[in-house]
């Protein structure tokens, strides 16, 4: 193997260990944060699975939806629900694979030798979830208008109807995280995370079906009753604290 | 057979030590009882069986796991109440190589700089790979390298922050013998470090150790200054693994 | 640590005749003293069985979680088998309030399941939730780690059921005269006195129960340690248990 310099050359550098190398900071947990989320949303450009495959989810089910409800165009309370059930199932894709690759690749006992606090990793999860949600929606909720949403939204209502997935995306994402973080490190990680995550997220599917209703009635967009907006920023705030206060748990052995 | 416990005393200063460490997993002892003492620069081996405890050892100094009873202490620091000041110096270097496959070398080794938080990651990470040999595979997806190769990498990232303590389990694993010589000034006695490493190999484990230690099914069954046990007391430690009672 | 019998003996005999009796007296007040209802009759009597059934669930669970907070602080798996204990029988006490709310649904209003009954519906939504803890139990090996994730649930599961009230709540338009309202408001005196002997007497017959399945573990437990004593392995081919292990005094 062709080495620079001399062989002995290298091992005295590395024997005496440089001083300036031992310098460092303890991280920061938002920086450690930082490190994280780039390395998922990095690792998840390289392979695009997830996210890809929940859009994919989300046109199949429209489809299916059209010949289940034997429907044209939804409007109304039927399209919020059909809108909602869809970006739910396609969310626990999503928290299904949050943690995986950690757990396989051992990138999990990587971050726990490091110096940091431990909810940095929550934060960044968190974070790689929610991104991941508003990603889909990005796609998935023009898709639905294309194909079974029966009134045409304008710019005002679509504005309100980003509200309403910017804050359910939020619920989703805090209680997603804790899911996926016990589901991981169980021996039937899909089955466990569906059927922890759908009880948990009724609350977040009664907000937001509700409060997505009147936007997309068929006689023109209604406005939006806050108590819903309301319900799902409690979910987020509680939610969020609890995750905060139990996660160490959850990662520390 | 007991052999005498270590002449070596127990210093004040001593770097890793472990008091009647005791770990369990469910009610069987992984760990029990166990109690030694690394003075600082020297190498302890941790031999025995299978199943004997060594990762688990490793694994509770590295603050990776919790002691259930007794204590554990890395640089003056108690790995319960105090991991947090000792998780920056200690290097761990495990079965798993803790590497995203997806990722490249560097890309690798700059994500575990930042969880460190080295403030000149880029010459650090040269310098290591250049040391190990990988510089022209830096940029090629880890899954793409062989297991030889990744062993290289893990020991990069063990070594990485520049840790005062090693903890290494059965580093040369996988490695061929020139591979193995490339990362003694890495990992090796010729470090410098303190180092706990464990070995199924008695001889070439006792050639490099100042401090053995031999665990079976947990328990302490030797500990001394490497010079003053044998291959053959290594070898007992394997004896009767399956369960025969020993005449 | 007093031993098994001691605890469980004597002690555990007298409260299950407390309960018996209790529960009875509930029940007779219920179906012969208590004024028959005028709206729905009869069958409305079957609120003295359902409340207390959901009461001393919502109850049973609350203790689950908050022995599940001592386990996280402590490390002591004393709580965590309280904590498992609790919600196992909440779990089956709640079965039991959704089937007596499904048959005062049908003796109410002719049908076996209403949506528009929000307690209920939460219920279902709890239910389905805890129903859920012992598949992640039983889901995950390490010993260790099955109690402390099967307490971080037993926390977040506690946190969910008060909003999840709140969400169902919101979400039902119409506003029903229920009777639930009245439990514990302003119940007429003979109907109060019925209603109270019945929410005793279930409490008592939950603790009851508890107490029973944490003597079987108790006695269990002790009896491994015996045989592992006498020299016997320990071989549970049987598979992995949801139930926490214990080491016995």
């Amino acid at each position: 193997m062709p080495h620079h310099g001399s062989p002995h050359g290298d091992v005295m550098r590395l024997q005496t260990r440089s001083p300036e190398v031992a310098q460092r900071n303890t991280p920061s947990t938002f920086g450690a944060a930082r490190a994280v989320l780039q390395k998922d949303l990095r690792l998840e450009r390289r392979a695009p699975q997830t996210l890809v495959a929940m859009t994919l989810f989300s046109a199949t089910t429209y489809v299916i939806f059209h010949f289940a409800l034997d429907r044209d165009s939804v409007d109304g309370q039927l399209a919020s629900g059909v809108l909602w059930v869809t970006m739910l199932l396609a969310a626990l894709l999503g928290i299904g694979r949050l943690f995986v690759s950690d757990r396989d690749e051992g990138g999990l006992e990587g971050f726990l030798l490091a110096p940091v606090d431990r909810t940095a990793l929550l934060f960044a999860k968190g974070a790689a979830l929610l991104a991941f949600l508003l990603a889909l929606q990005l796609v998935a909720v023009p898709l639905f208008a294309l194909l079974l949403l029966g009134p045409t939204p304008d710019a005002g209502t679509w504005l309100q109807l980003l509200l309403v997935l910017v804050l359910a995306d939020l619920g989703i994402a805090v209680v997603g995280t804790l899911v996926a973080a016990i589901a991981v490190q169980t021996r039937a990680r899909d089955l466990i995370t569906s059927i922890l995550a759908l009880p948990l997220l009724v609350p977040v599917m009664i907000g937001a079906s509700n409060a997505t209703a009147p936007l997309l009635a068929q006689a023109g967009a209604e406005p939006l009753p806050g108590r819903w907006l309301a319900l799902l920023a409690l979910y987020s705030l509680i939610f969020g604290l609890l995750a905060y206060a139990v996660f160490d748990f959850l990662v520390e052995d | 057979m007991k052999a005498a416990v270590a002449t070596t005393e127990a210093p004040q200063g001593a770097a890793v030590t472990a008091t009647d460490l005791v770990r369990r997993y469910g009610e069987r002892p992984a760990l029990d009882g166990v109690t030694f003492a690394v003075p600082a620069g020297s190498t302890l081996v941790v031999f025995g069986p299978n199943g004997a405890g060594k990762s688990t050892l490793l694994r509770v100094l590295a603050t990776l796991l919790r002691p259930h009873g007794g204590s554990a202490s890395v640089l003056g620091c108690d790995v319960q109440r105090q991991g947090w000041s000792v998780r920056g110096r200690i290097g761990f270097l495990g079965h798993d190589p803790l590497l995203y496959g997806d990722l490249s070398a560097r890309e690798n080794l700059d994500y575990h700089a930042r969880l460190h938080g080295l403030r000149d990651p880029g010459r650090r990470i040269a310098e290591l790979l250049a040391a190990t040999g990988l510089e022209r595979r830096a940029q090629d997806r880890v899954h793409t390298y062989s297991r030889g190769m990744v062993q290289r990498l893990a020991a990069c990232r063990a070594v990485l922050h520049d840790p005062e303590v090693l903890l290494l389990d059965e580093p040369r694993a996988n490695l061929d013998p020139a591979a193995g010589e490339q990362l003694e000034p890495l990992i090796g006695r010729a470090s410098g470090r303190t180092r706990v490493v464990t070995s199924h190999d008695p001889a070439g484990g006792l050639a490099e150790a100042d401090l053995a230690l031999g665990l079976r099914a947990g328990r302490q069954e030797l500990l001394g200054a490497a010079a003053a046990i044998s291959a053959d007391d290594i070898a007992a430690l394997y004896a009767d693994t399956h369960g025969m009672v020993p005449a | 640590m007093p031993t098994t019998r001691k605890l469980y003996g004597t002690r555990l005999m007298l409260l299950s005749w407390a309960a018996v009796a209790v529960l009875g007296a509930g029940f007779a007040l219920a179906a012969f003293y208590a004024p028959i209802e005028a709206d729905q009759g009869f069958s409305q009597k079957i609120f003295y069985v359902h409340v207390p059934l959901a009461i001393v669930t919502l109850c049973g669970f609350v203790f689950g979680g908050v022995s599940a907070i001592q386990y996280l602080r402590s490390g002591d798996p004393r709580h965590d088998l309280r904590s498992y204990t609790a919600i196992h029988q909440s779990l089956i006490f709640c079965v039991g309030a959704l089937i007596t709310g499904s048959l005062w649904a049908k003796a109410s209003w002719g049908q076996w399941w209403v949506w528009d009954e929000p307690t209920l519906v939460s219920f279902l939504i709890v239910f389905l939730l805890y129903a859920t803890y012992q598949p992640l139990r039983f889901s995950i090996e390490d010993p260790e780690r099955q109690s402390r994730y099967a307490a971080v649930f037993a926390v977040v599961a506690g946190a969910f059921v008060p909003i999840n009230f709140i969400a169902v709540r919101l979400a039902d338009p119409l506003i029903h005269p229920r009777v639930l309202n009245q439990a514990g408001g302003d119940l007429p005196g003979e109907m109060r006195i019925a209603f109270y002997t019945s929410l005793v007497g279930m409490a008592l017959l939950f603790v009851t129960l508890y107490r029973f399945e944490m003597a079987s573990k108790h006695a269990r437990a002790q009896l491994k340690s015996i045989k592992r004593r006498l020299g016997e392995h320990a071989t549970s081919t049987g598979g992995r248990s949801a139930a926490p292990r214990i080491t016995p005094s």
